[in-house]
């Protein structure tokens, strides 16, 4: 099958089609991760972006269901160097071309990713589209490019909706102790890290009002990541505001994004973003560097935070963005990353544990 | 946390003579550390025994010691130096052990000298293999099922209880010396014995053999605040059972899931904190089941190693300099990255390609040894190639290795097996096996089944059959038919225009004209730590086939250097030496630099060292691609040994080449143009000849009168290279030797018996020459220039002979033309000098020269390159110096079995170690022992000498005498030497019963064996003496001259004392 991806900034580039057939669209974002694409695939943080891997061989070990961050692929597209169609792992139940296409995603192969890295390092992260069609239905350059152009910015849709929780849920086994979790988009790993801690879950959707958050009487609550411009859920920042003070509450990237928006600070967005499991996170208690995974287009402004009673804790040593964020006061901490891991290092599962010693 | 400041003065040891399983890579991870130190204030004291290392220069330590790796000498120096602090884990395992003794013994806490980077209870933990195994039991890591043993006889007990194959892993050895696999009880008794036998404290590990688990390695880095980061994964290709450094290998993993590689990663960390190596790089091996998933620790080398070499040069995180600087108490965070310089040190890099790193074997010099691979290395060399496709990074590190190939295959190299054969290839673990999958793909057998022969992940198998699938699509088309995007395709799986050409049954240089037509060409791409996130500052590239270079080159005035591509025997790090000198000399000329090199373990591959920097194959085509994408003002042939020379006509009508001309390098290696040119100037050679087929060469050999010298033409090292006294011998040896070189015509002389070889490094600028240093070899001519020992200056020479040398070197570099440097050897004979051969080039004694004269003969050389004149710089010549400098060279023999460890024509050594001092006796003493041979000042001596030799070895007895040992001889040699009133015992050989000189070797009732071969091939009896001396770690000795120079440093040190003065205070003296 013929592919062809193409940038708002007229940049047509063609490969080779694999999984499904149609067109995709979304902003094309990097992650510099060379193993975890079946985590990457799978997390809803990259609902309504076009993924790509900047490292070249990809399916090298095929797919494991086990390694799902969520129930379905939920980025819009993918984009690789090279495609493994033969994997080698014993864990492996299909071929990366098999997932794709089950979950009706399209993929382009043998395209020169890392001329697109450097693209969006200069330039940012674009507006894109990706097509595979057979020759025949492929449409014009003009038309894909005059598409791009008009597809609307990240910040301009709705994404958490589409991948939270429809109704509440409980996930656990009589745990010592419980805890509310606003789904924004929340992924496996968290589920599974605070699960394995005793910690049982009411998950609920991002709009679920603050009330009724507190009617389940929870020992903290927990704000998840999720896709997306934090200032669009304003509905998921007002709940947090009511939240604060009244119960613990911590979060996770998205979710550290809408705490500060609820006490007052704002967020802008990054260049191309973190993507990739090599960042590293300073935490100024401890003087100690980590590595963690992240994956985010948006950050907390600094400057933003100075009367909102919060504090930062971890910073970003590549770029000194915020990383970490607690209150002076009250109960309250969050993190830009992702302690959860699923991919990348388990260097910040001490996350989960300082959010235990907040339960008790 | 900031540097520490109770510090001034730091010590660090050197990794001695390059050998299998230590080599380049120290050199280049120990000069990281130097600079590091020495960029943040510190006094940098150093040892090494090395001549032929950047490390050793005398501008980048403070005070470089050049001498024996030995305890003693290093007490001697603490005592000196005063040290505060050691640093030991930069030095490979040599430096590693030495310390380790220097602080069981008690020399470091008598002068108060702290162990930095790792406390001897790390190293302990780390290279004690009871304990290791206890530490991974207690952070609850599996490790395979092994029993630790310290005799022999407890081996059996270990055998029954875990079944064979096993693994026998010696503590406290490099490269798995010592080690092996056994299948039996037999093997297993032999392997443990030996494995006793060179393990620093007695003691090996028997394992089960994980036979067909998979083999990665993490390379980790830790500070003092516990942040620790892993540089990169690796994936060996070849399964456990085969050494790591004899693999092919792959960055980053390529078949771990992320869950599967966080478990790795886990237990890394675990481990470093475990074993408590406080600061630095440390190389973590595992084993990992392919069917489940199981994962064992193998072992921790608590040190910078070969692999970390590989880390850095496959990521651009330079793993000694950071190491360095963790160890005087900078944090990761505190360090930038080199590469980005806005980012720190503390990360992970990540990288956006495909490494692969393939050994590099010298079995072909071996014939008789086992080439098939196990635990203990055996490679003496290795390439790495970047690309962007696993069968692109592939085919070029084929083509890199320099054994002929142009990649895997279709190149007109191919053979054709059977499948039997090919099965049996497979099965034996033999080292050309990356063919033989190929030829298996071909010949249809099914992936799995090639998996299961050879226990290689069908992942790499399925990559090589793509491979074959491209030549067999490829195949279809003539060079006007096929199809652009094939072509492309072909490219980007690493075909090089000679397997286009092959398979469209064309020329290369059409395949690169119809490429350039459809604009089919590389791009460059870079080398930055972190996949493109940010911008590097360091420009080190690599090529590929897709869209867009990553930025356009500079467009300042830039010279192109070639490297000397992989360490192998004859071609090995004193090559990379001059190109790393070259380099610092034309940027001194304003030059921006331009490296071209395909070997990791080098300086020259640093991103530090040149301007930029091309990880590339040193082909033909590779290097024109960078030439048509730097357009440099010309190109530097002569530093890299053999391997640009070798490309330097053909790229001469694409590029100009700087210094002396191509026509030169032929007029030189043209036997018939170049005895012509000696003819003219009146300068006499050995008879010789040349032949073309086998009758030619009987007549020819006959016409000089045996012996003769035979040799193929164009061969570095003495490849093939033999002295042949009749015949039959002749026949058998051109059958062989047509086979080495079809090509080239084979080249006879006269060989002058007994002769004293000379060997000279001259400049020449085209008008002056300047003579840098005349050698006196202590073996015969004969015996391979590079295998010999040699003192500079000369030793027995007179006046006349030295100024005859000189007056013919004169002659001739300026008769060939050279500009820059050449290197010419004499043979000696009643007073006649007669010229051996000259190569108007860098020699591999160039460095050792450098650094007994303080003359730095490549920077001046490359001046001259560039237009400057001798006389404009004012280089003096330096001859004569109150102290003197022997080289020896060091030899592979004990890394391998069945070898028999003679001396001749043919090079064998791996590497050089250098002794100096005011007096020949102790300088040559100290080459010795810094070479392994610990000449005993006393005791038995054993002499056992062909009858040539018989007249010359009384005075070697006598000597001897003197000094107080003993004789004992075999038959022939006890009656000979009584005859001149030298006392002698009667010793039997092997062969007339026992007990017999061999029972005396393993009991250890010989201090000293005098053995020379006896006339041609190695007979048994001699060949047993010479491998129980080897085993059993006797000091030996194979030519009368060393056995002369020995007795004269036994004298030596009787009446004088060993000097202990840093290098830079012997240069200063004149």
């Amino acid at each position: 099958m013929k592919a062809a991806l193409v940038l708002e900034d007229g940049t047509v580039v063609e490969g080779c089609g694999f999984g499904a057939e149609g067109l995709a669209q979304g902003e094309l974002v990097f992650n510099t991760s060379m193993t975890g694409y079946v985590e990457a695939l799978t997390d809803p943080s990259y609902a309504g972006q076009i993924l790509m891997m900047t490292y070249p061989l990809i399916g090298n070990y095929g797919v494991c269901n086990e390694d799902y961050e969520s129930d379905r692929i939920q980025t819009k597209g993918f984009v690789i160097k090279h495609l493994c169609r033969h994997p080698s792992n014993w864990r492996s139940q299909k071929n990366l071309d098999h997932f794709l296409k089950e979950f009706n995603i399209p993929g382009i192969e043998g395209v020169d990713t890392r001329m697109l890295t450097l693209k969006a390092r200069v330039h940012g992260t674009m507006k894109a589209t990706l097509a595979v069609f057979k020759s025949k239905d492929m449409p014009s350059k003009e038309e894909l490019i005059e598409n791009t152009k008009k597809q609307p910015h990240i910040s301009e849709i709705n994404l958490v909706d589409k991948v939270c929780v429809k109704k509440p849920k409980f996930v656990g086994t009589q745990g010592k102790h419980h805890v509310v979790i606003i789904d924004c988009g929340v992924k496996n790993s968290i589920i599974r890290q605070l699960t394995v801690r005793g910690v049982d879950l009411h998950v609920v959707p991002y709009d679920f009002p603050a009330d009724k958050v507190m009617d389940y009487d929870p020992d903290a609550v927990f704000i998840s990541n999720g896709p997306g411009d934090p200032a669009r859920v304003t509905q998921t920042i007002q709940t947090i505001r009511s939240l604060v003070g009244e119960v613990p509450v911590a979060g996770i990237c998205l979710g550290l994004q809408l705490t500060s928006l609820a006490m007052g600070a704002k967020t802008f967005k990054l260049k191309f973003g973190h993507r990739g499991t090599n960042q590293p996170v300073k935490d100024f208690d401890t003087g100690r560097v980590f590595i963690s995974t992240q994956n985010h287009g948006f950050a907390v402004d600094d400057n933003s935070l100075k009367e909102t009673g919060l504090e930062i804790t971890q910073r970003n040593l590549n770029d000194g963005t915020v990383e970490g964020i607690q209150h002076k006061d009250l109960p309250l901490f969050a993190v830009q990353y992702h302690p959860e891991a699923g991919p990348g290092p388990h260097d910040t599962y001490f996350f989960f544990d300082r959010f235990m010693q907040m339960l008790e | 946390m900031p540097k520490r400041e109770d510090i001034k003065k730091v010590l660090l040891i050197g990794s001695g003579p390059i050998i299998i399983g230590q080599a380049a890579e120290f050199d280049y991870s120990g000069s990281q550390a130097c600079k590091a130190l020495r960029e943040e204030g510190y006094t940098v004291v150093l040892v090494n025994s090395n001549p032929a290392t950047i490390m050793t220069d005398p501008e980048i330590a403070d005070r470089t010691y050049i001498e024996p790796l030995t305890p003693e000498i290093l007490e001697r120096i603490i005592d000196i130096e005063r040290p505060d602090t050691l640093l030991p884990t930069l030095g490979g395992q040599t430096g590693l052990n030495l310390a380790t003794i220097l602080a069981e013994n008690g020399v470091l806490d008598k002068y108060k000298v702290e162990l930095i980077g790792a406390k001897l209870e790390a190293i302990k933990k780390a290279e004690d293999r009871e304990l290791f195994r206890n530490s991974m039991t207690r952070i609850g890591l599996e490790v395979p099922k092994s029993g630790i043993i310290k005799k022999v006889e407890e081996a059996s007990d270990v055998a029954n209880e875990l079944g064979y194959p096993l693994v026998i892993r010696p503590s406290f050895t490099l490269g798995g010396t010592g080690g092996g696999i056994a299948h039996n009880i037999k093997e297993l008794g032999k392997i443990v014995k030996q494995g006793l036998d060179m393990s620093l404290i007695k003691q090996v590990l028997i394992e089960e053999g994980l036979i067909g688990w998979k083999e990665y390695e993490l390379e980790v880095m830790r500070d003092l605040a516990d942040n620790v980061v892993i540089v990169c994964p690796v994936e060996n290709m070849d399964p456990m059972g085969i050494h790591t450094g004899d693999s092919i290998t792959v960055a980053p993993a390529q078949t771990l899931t992320d869950l599967e590689y966080q478990k790795l990663r886990d237990a890394s960390i675990k481990i470093m904190r475990e074993i408590g190596v406080e600061t630095g790089g440390s190389n973590i091996q595992f084993a990992v089941n392919p069917r489940n998933g199981r994962i064992m620790a193998i072992e921790m080398n608590p040190r910078v190693s070969r692999s970390s070499a590989l880390a850095s040069k496959a990521t651009g995180f330079p793993i000694a300099k950071i190491a360095a600087k963790l160890a005087i108490g900078y944090t990761l965070d505190e360090i930038p990255n080199d590469i980005t310089k806005e980012t720190p040190a503390c990360f992970e890099p990540t990288i956006d390609y495909v490494v692969v790193k393939i050994p590099r074997f010298a079995f072909d010099k071996f014939p008789t040894g086992d080439n098939t691979l196990t635990t203990q290395m055996k490679s003496v060399g290795e390439v790495m190639a970047i690309g962007r496709t696993f069968e692109e990074s592939l085919q070029k590190a084929i083509r890199s290795l320099e054994i002929g190939r142009a990649g895997l295959g279709s190149d007109s190299k191919d053979l054709d097996p059977s499948i039997k054969e090919i099965i049996h290839k497979l099965r034996a673990n033999d080292h050309e096996r990356i063919f033989y999958i190929r030829y298996a793909i071909k010949k249809g057998i099914m992936i799995s089944k090639i998996a299961k022969l050879t226990n290689i992940d069908p992942w790499f198998i399925d990559k090589i059959k793509n491979i074959v699938h491209m030549e067999e699509e490829v195949k279809r088309y003539k060079l006007d038919t096929i199809p652009d995007h094939l072509l492309k395709e072909a490219k980007t799986l690493g075909f090089s225009d000679t397997q286009l050409a092959f398979l469209l049954k064309s020329r290369e240089d059409e395949i690169r004209q119809k490429r350039k037509s459809k604009i089919i060409s590389p791009v460059y791409k870079m080398v930055d730590t972190c996949a493109g996130e940010f911008e590097a500052k360091t420009p080190y590239y690599y090529s590929t086939y897709e869209e867009k270079n990553d930025g356009p080159p500079t467009e300042k005035k830039k010279i192109i250097i070639l490297g000397s591509g992989p360490n192998r025997i004859g071609q090995g790090i004193e090559f990379d030496y001059c190109c790393v000198h070259s380099v610092l000399s034309l940027k001194d000329e304003n030059y921006e630099t331009v490296m071209v090199n395909s070997n990791p373990e080098t300086v020259s591959t640093d991103y530090d060292t040149s301007d930029r920097l091309y990880f590339e194959p040193i082909t033909y085509e590779d290097v024109l691609n960078i030439v048509e994408n730097e357009r440099p003002e010309g190109i530097v042939v002569q530093f890299g040994g053999q391997t640009p020379l070798n490309i330097s006509k053909k790229l001469s009508h694409d590029v100009p080449i700087l210094g002396t001309k191509p026509d030169a390098i032929d007029k030189a290696e043209n036997r018939e143009r170049f005895a012509k040119l000696l003819n003219d100037l009146g300068i006499p050679q050995p008879e010789n000849g040349i032949a073309y087929n086998i009758e030619e060469a009987i007549s020819v050999a006959r016409k000089l009168g045996y012996p003769v010298l035979v040799r193929p033409s164009y061969v570095l090292g003495g490849r093939a290279m033999e002295i042949i006294y009749d015949d039959d011998t002749l026949k058998k040896y051109i059958a062989e030797a047509i086979e080495v070189s079809p090509k080239n015509p084979i080249l006879i002389d006269k060989f002058i018996e007994d002769a004293l070889e000379v060997e000279v490094d001259a400049l020449c600028d085209g008008e002056d020459v300047v003579i840098g240093g005349i050698m006196e070899h202590i073996e015969e001519a004969g015996v391979h220039s590079g295998d010999s020992a040699c003192a500079l200056p000369p030793i027995s020479l007179d006046s006349r002979v030295i100024d005859k040398v000189k007056n013919y070197t004169r002659k001739i570099a300026l008769a060939l033309g050279v500009v820059g440097l050449t290197n010419i050897q004499y043979a000696i004979k009643d007073n006649i000098v007669y010229v051996l051969e000259a190569n108007p080039r860098a020699s591999r004694t160039v460095p050792f020269v450098s650094k007994a004269s303080g003359l730095p003969l490549a920077k001046i050389a490359a001046k001259l390159i560039v237009g400057r004149k001798l006389r404009e710089l004012n280089i003096k010549e330096k001859l004569e110096s109150k102290h003197i400098a022997v080289k020896e060279a060091v030899f592979p023999f004990t890394k391998l079995p069945g070898v028999d460890p003679i001396l001749s024509p043919e090079m064998k050594s791996t590497g050089e170690v250098m002794g100096i001092d005011y007096n020949f006796g102790i300088a040559y003493y100290k080459a010795e022992l810094a070479a392994g041979m610990r000449l005993p000042a006393t005791g038995t001596a054993f002499l056992s000498v062909k009858d040539r030799d018989k007249a010359k070895s009384v005075d070697v007895a006598k000597g001897l005498t003197e000094l107080g040992f003993s004789i004992l001889a075999t038959k022939g040699t006890a009656e000979y030497l009584r005859n001149f009133g030298i006392e002698t015992k009667t010793l039997l050989k092997t062969t007339e019963g026992r007990p017999n000189i061999v029972d005396f070797i393993i009991n250890k009732e010989v201090d000293l064996i005098i053995n020379t071969p006896r006339g041609k091939g190695p007979r048994k009896d001699g060949y047993e003496i010479r491998r129980a001396a080897i085993e059993h770690n006797v000091p030996y000795i194979t030519t009368i001259p060393a056995a002369l120079a020995a007795v004269k440093a036994g004298k030596a040190l009787r009446k004088g004392t060993i000097t202990m003065k840093p290098i830079q205070e012997y240069h200063a003296e004149r």
